[in-house]
Order: C-alpha cells, then sequence, then structure tokens
C-alpha cells in the first residue's frame, strides 16, 4: 500500500493527534450559559421553558434541548406554540431513563448541545429541559452550569418538605401554578416556609405562568446568572 | 487477561457511552409480540449474539488489529466501509454511529491521550465498534478482551431492556445471562481469529426481521428507546 505520507513508516514514531486539544479547556464562560430545567411530570417545565423563549425573544440567541421519556413531545409543543425557532430546537431520546440522559450518562445532551451550536452558530442561553421524572432527578455539572427545579402547587403543598436533591440544592426552586392553590387547598405561606428551611439561602420563587406569560422574575435571575457567566469569561485564565 | 479491570470498566453498562438508550432491537420485537417472556427473550438475545454481536465483536477487534498499523487511516476507513455494507438498515448504521460518537465522547475525555482523528464516519460519526477497538487497544486490553467488551454489550443492553419494557424478574434475566456467558465468550474468542482475515471476509451474519423491524421502530411516534 503507498503509504500517505513521505515519512519512513518503518521507523516508529508518533503525532500529536489534530483530534485532541491538548491546552487546558477555557473557563466555562466563553460558551452559551447551560441551565437545566428539572421537576415531576406535569409541573410546568415545557410552559416555563416557552415563557423563557417569550421573554428572551430578540433579546438573546437561545437554544433549547429537551429530553422526553417517550417521544418528541415536548420539542414539538414548543415548535408549535411558535416561541422559538424550530431550528434552535433539539430532541434526546432517554431509553426510559430521562434521570440518566442528565445525570449519568449525558453524552447524548452535550451531542445535542454541540449540534445546536453548528447548525445556528455560537448561542448565549441553552436550556435543557429534563423529562418529567421524580424529586430525586438532577442535572450532572458537566451538563448545565445552574439548574431550577421546578414543582407545582397541584402536587401538593407538603412537595418542598420531602425535600430530595432537586428540591435542595438547585440553583433555583420555582413553585408554579400559584393560580391553582385556592382550588387544590394549598398552603403558599407553608411552601415557602418548608422550601427556606430545606434550600437555606438558596432562592425560591412563586410563579403562575397562567398570570405571567414571560416569567418575569425567573427571567430577570436567569439574566442574573448570564452576568455572572460573562464576567468570569472575561477574567484572563492563567496557567493551569 | 491484560487489563481486566479495564475491560469491567468497558463492560459495564454504567460506563456512560449512551447504551441506556438502546434496547438493541428489542423494543421492535416486543411491541410484534414476537419477545413476549423470558423464554422468547433467551432467543432474541442468542440470536443477537450470533449476529450483531459476531460483527461488532469481530470489527471492534479488527480496529484493535489496525490500532499500531502504520497504515491504521486506510485501515480505519476499509473497516468502516465493510461494517456499512455488513449493516443493511440504514437505521441501525445511523445508531451504530450515533454510538460511536457516544463512545468517542467519552473515550476523548476519560483517556485525553488517546488519537482518535484517524477515526473515518464523518457526518454521523464512527462506527461504534471502530470506537471500540481503538479504546480498547490504547487502553490496554488485548484483542480477545475488545471483542468481548463488544458482545457483552449488545447482549446486556437487550437483557436490560426486556426488565423494562416486559417487567421480567431482574434475577431471571440474569440468570439468562448466565447461560449465555460460555456462547458470549466464545464469540470474543472467534470474533478475535476472524480479525485476523482480509476485511471483506469478516462474518457478515445479520437477521433481516431485525433490519426490518428497527426500520419500523425509527418511524414510530412514541418510543422508549432510540432504537
Amino acid at each position: 500500500m503507498r503509504p500517505e505520507t513521505d515519512h519512513d513508516e518503518s521507523v516508529p514514531h508518533t503525532h500529536p493527534d489534530p483530534g485532541v486539544d491538548p491546552h487546558t479547556p477555557l473557563a466555562p464562560a466563553g460558551r452559551a450559559l447551560r441551565v437545566g430545567i428539572g421537576g415531576p411530570v406535569g409541573s410546568g417545565k415545557t410552559a416555563l421553558v416557552a415563557a423563557l423563549c417569550r421573554a428572551f425573544a430578540g433579546e438573546l440567541r437561545l437554544g433549547v434541548v429537551t429530553n422526553d421519556i417517550y417521544t418528541t413531545e415536548d420539542a414539538d409543543f414548543l415548535k408549535r406554540a411558535g416561541v422559538l425557532d424550530p431550528a434552535r430546537i433539539r430532541a434526546v431520546e432517554t431509553g426510559c431513563c430521562p434521570h440518566t440522559a442528565i445525570r449519568d450518562d449525558i453524552g447524548a445532551n452535550l451531542d445535542a448541545v454541540d449540534e445546536l451550536a453548528e447548525a445556528v452558530g455560537p448561542l448565549e442561553l441553552m436550556l435543557v429541559e429534563s423529562g418529567g421524572d421524580n424529586l430525586t432527578a438532577t442535572f450532572s455539572r458537566g451538563l448545565v452550569d445552574r439548574q431550577i427545579f421546578v414543582v407545582d402547587v397541584a402536587g401538593g403543598d407538603k412537595v418542598p418538605r420531602k425535600g430530595g436533591p432537586g428540591v435542595t440544592a438547585a440553583d433555583l426552586l420555582v413553585i408554579n401554578k400559584t393560580d391553582l392553590a385556592p382550588m387544590v387547598g394549598a398552603d403558599l405561606s407553608v411552601m415557602d416556609r418548608d422550601a427556606r428551611a430545606r434550600r437555606g439561602d438558596l432562592p425560591t420563587m412563586f410563579l403562575s405562568i397562567r398570570e405571567d406569560p414571560t416569567a418575569g422574575r425567573v427571567a430577570a435571575w436567569i439574566r442574573h446568572e448570564l452576568s455572572h457567566h460573562r464576567a468570569v469569561a472575561a477574567v484572563p485564565v492563567g496557567p493551569a | 487477561m491484560a487489563a481486566p479491570s479495564l475491560l469491567l470498566l468497558l463492560a459495564d453498562g454504567r460506563f456512560p457511552a449512551g447504551a441506556h438508550a438502546h434496547s438493541g432491537g428489542l423494543e421492535a420485537a416486543v411491541a410484534a409480540r414476537r419477545v413476549t417472556d423470558l423464554a422468547t427473550l433467551a432467543a432474541f438475545l442468542r440470536g443477537r449474539l450470533a449476529t450483531a454481536g459476531l460483527v461488532g465483536a469481530t470489527f471492534a477487534a479488527a480496529a484493535h488489529r489496525a490500532a499500531p498499523a502504520a497504515d491504521r487511516r486506510a485501515r480505519l476507513a476499509r473497516l468502516d466501509t465493510e461494517l456499512d455494507a455488513r449493516t443493511a438498515a440504514p437505521a441501525l448504521r445511523a445508531v451504530s454511529r450515533r454510538q460511536g460518537r457516544a463512545l468517542l465522547r467519552a473515550g476523548r475525555t476519560i483517556w485525553p491521550h488517546i488519537p482518535f482523528a484517524d477515526l473515518p464516519g464523518a457526518g454521523g460519526g464512527p462506527h461504534q465498534p471502530l470506537v471500540l477497538g481503538l479504546l480498547g487497544a490504547a487502553a490496554g486490553l488485548d484483542r480477545t478482551e475488545t471483542a468481548l467488551a463488544a458482545a457483552y454489550g449488545t447482549v446486556t443492553a437487550a437483557a436490560s431492556a426486556g426488565v423494562r419494557l416486559l417487567g421480567l424478574d431482574p434475577y431471571h434475566v440474569h440468570a439468562l445471562l448466565v447461560d449465555l456467558a460460555g456462547a458470549c465468550d466464545a464469540t470474543a474468542r472467534d470474533a478475535a481469529d476472524a480479525a485476523d482475515g482480509p476485511p471483506e471476509d469478516l462474518p457478515a451474519v445479520a437477521a433481516p426481521l431485525a433490519d426490518i423491524h428497527a426500520e419500523v421502530h425509527a418511524t414510530w411516534e412514541v418510543r422508549l428507546f432510540a432504537s
């Protein structure tokens, strides 16, 4: 066989692998801020994503990755809702295990993140929505920079007290559907007290997307996190 | 054995290379009522080992063999073409490349010194067995161990999907895997031996029904597994 290079192939030698970047990684801020949105089934994750798409329309270069358990339902909902260019939405299939795809084995989500950036150019904010799961599901820090956990008052006002890593450790806890509280007999003050007890100084926000279709306070929180993320990016990175 | 702990690591279903999202064709077979219980799952796994298992293991072993070669890029390109030819269903070619991409991502992060740049597969990624072969070689596994990781993976992914899809007793399903262990080891040895042959002579066993199922499955609107 004709050698592909003019080296003497009988002499053992190696080449640096052009596919491996020998430099230490940039600070994570060199890329989009990735925000994970998790929480139980039906708590309003997709509605929150849609609200944030409306809030950031014309303001930020935004992409969305969804993780449905069975189907591309959430991605399809967002496409139908017309809140974001369909080219900026990717769906990941999770094989019965939505929590595995966001926590233990994040490759498919990272692929989707990369594909989005390749398809539509550099993004400033990437929302990664988990499949509806249970109170134990959290995102890997290898996948997202910040995570929002969404529960709703109709799921019962005991949910914050039950805790779990989503409730206790998410960077932001959103208690959604406050408009339903009187109808389901949920006591928001109990939820507030329990959330504070579980979360210490971490923020909790009450939300009714029905009444606030751009989720104003959540969007403001993300803007704040984004400015912090950018500030970190602007600091020169010294030798590792 | 050259590197038993690394073999266990690569063969572990918890290794983050995306295996959890794939049923190895089982989801479609269950929907078609061809796999309904432990006995039919056992037959499915045996068939899968003898077809996709043997072919995948052989190509992993052949990539392992090509890894130190001076003309490795050309050899890997040849193996890529040959594996495409053995994967009749376009949906399964895409799945193999997607899983290859996932394994490549894991490999590049976990073993940053391993050279992967000459893997073929522009657009869609490299075939999974080829990535596994290079990974096995660079991690210090011998050829048979590398083939074993491939063969073992083809049956364990489908077996664990069986637990989830059919609600089978996990102890009974693992007893099936124990029954299959000898066949799995033998498949790895056969694959390692076959990898010495020219690429066009490598095993080309396939299951047409599995190919048809895969094509149908890819069109489903609602599914639990990516394949």
